[in-house]
């Protein structure tokens, strides 16, 4: 559905986006992650024709953003980081002009103006001049606007910035309940955000492309092994807990066992295996055999938080080798 | 055609919704109507003093009320046309709304022609409030309608080329003061180019002078269609309109 290649935009200083390749499939939610000025709105203006790139191509739905410009614009709802809305209309007013520019008319434009309203739970506020209304109400405008025409692609700009947790939680369902018809691009800074509504990642910094891949890849990836913590107690009296490490690095396949929280009765143990070997079962039943309790037993998945860094660590680290050797 | 009219609609409505339509066309019918009350004053007390003096002075409504004041009209708009393009582009791209023009299907030019018709429409509308005082003077006079319609006309072109020049300097800035300052150090030197006649003869001065707006109204305020007036008027906006769509252009390869 998305093909940017070799994307590359310079501005008269700096280098805003650095031979950027990715692709995104028809229906698939793609979290757009980088810290402040990595390039992701660039990227996403470049994507909606708004900026030309300086080198590469991207194509929106089989057209060129620079050669077929009203093609692309017309498949393509945009949300920009600021929502582009007209202080002295109201929201019904303001809909209805959008809807007229994406080229909307009649008792259709008027079914998509109440749709939109109650998808994005603005219904209430139709009649309120945009200029009074709230920062929450204002996003939730914004995004009525870019879906106003039902586009095959959604380029949302961080979304969710400055709502407050409901309405987060809210505007993440809406993008959820767009998937599948609809292809989403949405930044963010915001990595939880990315776990709960994204499928895959795009992972930027400076620029520069540093991973792209699903969810759970990037967090397999990121530890090269799986890790089990298992919170174990004893039936009667204190817990032995050197006697459980001995018992469960018997299992086969588990490389390391830490004990990480230890109290009288009951102790978590971490436990890191080899790769592609599930050792969930046989730890539960080592811990039953053994005569002690399981109370837990659940994968510590790296978070992205922790990846990301550890992404723009690395980058960081490359980057900063150059510098020391002595000239 | 149809996304021109969704811009027009849309512009034309801003300056109603907001305090600046109102403000301009009370602005414009105060200082036309103390223009219009001046003339007409002037004109009765001349012919009051012709009838004492028992001589009769020739008196025509057409040459000493209309085709002053429509000149006056045509200066009273350089001062009025910065604050109404001002604000076309600059307040867009001071808000961000400019990122959703851009990004919808439609053409930068239906855009730019959008807003310019309508700034020329609420000019136009100034141009109303001015037609209502000469109601009285058909009402108690016969005036030659003719004149009165081509100064209309000429008064038309004359703010679509100036406005066009308004638009293209709104689109380079975001700030509407700006925008305004500069379209009206413009609009008072393109008034102002013809003075140089004043004393010099040479190919520059002449050249200097074609380029004034005021000197290519004069025909339209006697009255007279002279094609090579309109021609300037119509090249003064073609040309703004295009720079426009350039300087909107640079802009994306700029920023």
């Amino acid at each position: 559905m998305i093909s940017v290649k070799d994307l590359t935009k310079k501005y008269a200083r700096s280098t805003a986006v650095d031979h950027i390749s990715f692709e995104v499939q028809k229906g698939e939610v793609v979290g757009f992650l980088g810290p402040n000025g990595a390039g992701k709105t660039t990227t996403m203006r470049i994507l909606t024709c708004f900026l030309p790139p300086t080198e590469g191509t991207a194509t929106v739905a089989g057209f060129d953003v620079l050669e077929q410009p009203l093609e692309v614009k017309k498949r393509i709802g945009y949300l920009p980081e600021t929502p582009p809305i007209y202080p002295e209309m109201d929201t019904t007013e303001y809909l209805t002009f959008v809807g007229r520019l994406k080229g909307l008319s009649g008792s259709e434009l008027r079914r998509r103006i109440d749709d939109v309203c109650e998808r994005c739970s603005i219904g209430d506020v139709k009649k309120k001049l945009l200029g009074k209304l709230s920062k929450g109400y204002r996003q939730r405008v914004g995004l009525a606007q870019a879906i106003i025409h039902n586009p095959e692609v959604l380029i949302l700009d961080e979304p969710t910035a400055g709502l407050d947790p409901k309405q987060i939680n809210e505007t993440r369902d809406l993008i959820r309940s767009l998937a599948g018809d609809h292809t989403i691009i949405l930044s963010t800074h915001i990595l939880p955000e990315v776990e709960q509504t994204c499928e895959k990642v795009i992972i930027i910094n400076r620029g520069r492309l540093m991973a792209t891949d699903s969810v759970e890849n990037l967090q397999s990836r990121a530890r090269g092994a799986e890790s089990v913590l298992v919170e174990v107690a004893s039936r009667n009296g204190a817990l032995d807990s050197q006697a459980v490490v001995q018992r469960l690095q018997q299992i086969a396949g588990v490389s390391r066992v830490l004990s990480k929280e230890g109290r009288e009765t009951r102790a978590i143990f971490e436990i890191e295996s080899l790769k592609n070997k599930s050792v969930r079962g046989d730890v539960a039943r080592a811990v039953v055999e053994g005569g002690w309790d399981l109370n837990e037993l659940r994968s510590a998945a790296a978070s992205l938080e922790e990846i990301f860094l550890q992404l723009t660590q690395e980058q960081k680290e490359i980057q900063e080798e150059p510098a020391e050797v002595p000239a | 055609m149809r996304n021109i009219w969704i811009i027009f609609r849309k512009e034309l409505r801003s300056y109603f919704a907001s305090p600046v339509a109102y403000l301009l066309l009370t602005m414009f019918a105060v200082v036309f109507g103390f223009f219009f009350w001046n003339a007409l004053g002037y004109f009765v007390f001349v012919g009051m003093e012709s009838q004492l003096r028992g001589q009769s002075f020739p008196m025509n409504i057409n040459e000493q009320i209309i085709r002053p004041l429509l000149s006056n009209i045509s200066i009273i708009g350089l001062f009025l046309i910065p604050l109404i393009s001002m604000r076309l582009f600059a307040e867009e791209k001071r808000t961000g709304t400019i990122e959703l023009l851009a990004t919808s299907p439609i053409r930068d030019s239906e855009v730019i022609i959008g807003k310019w018709l309508a700034a020329v429409g609420l000019y136009s509308f100034m141009l109303l409030f001015s037609a209502l005082n000469f109601v009285f003077l058909f009402i108690y006079g016969k005036p030659d309608w003719k004149p009165f319609a081509l100064g209309y006309l000429g008064l038309l072109l004359q703010a679509g080329g100036l406005l066009a020049v308004g638009t293209l300097i709104s689109t380079m800035t975001k700030n509407q003061i700006i925008a305004g300052a500069a379209t009206f150090a413009v609009c008072l030197m393109l008034w102002v180019l013809d003075w140089v006649t004043g004393y010099e003869t040479a190919t520059w001065a002449r050249v200097l002078a074609y380029m004034s707006v005021i000197t290519h109204f004069e025909s339209f305020a006697k009255g007279v269609f002279n094609t090579k007036d309109a021609i300037f008027y119509a090249s003064l906006i073609f040309l703004g309109l295009f720079l426009t769509t350039r300087s909107m252009e640079s802009l994306r390869w700029r920023s």
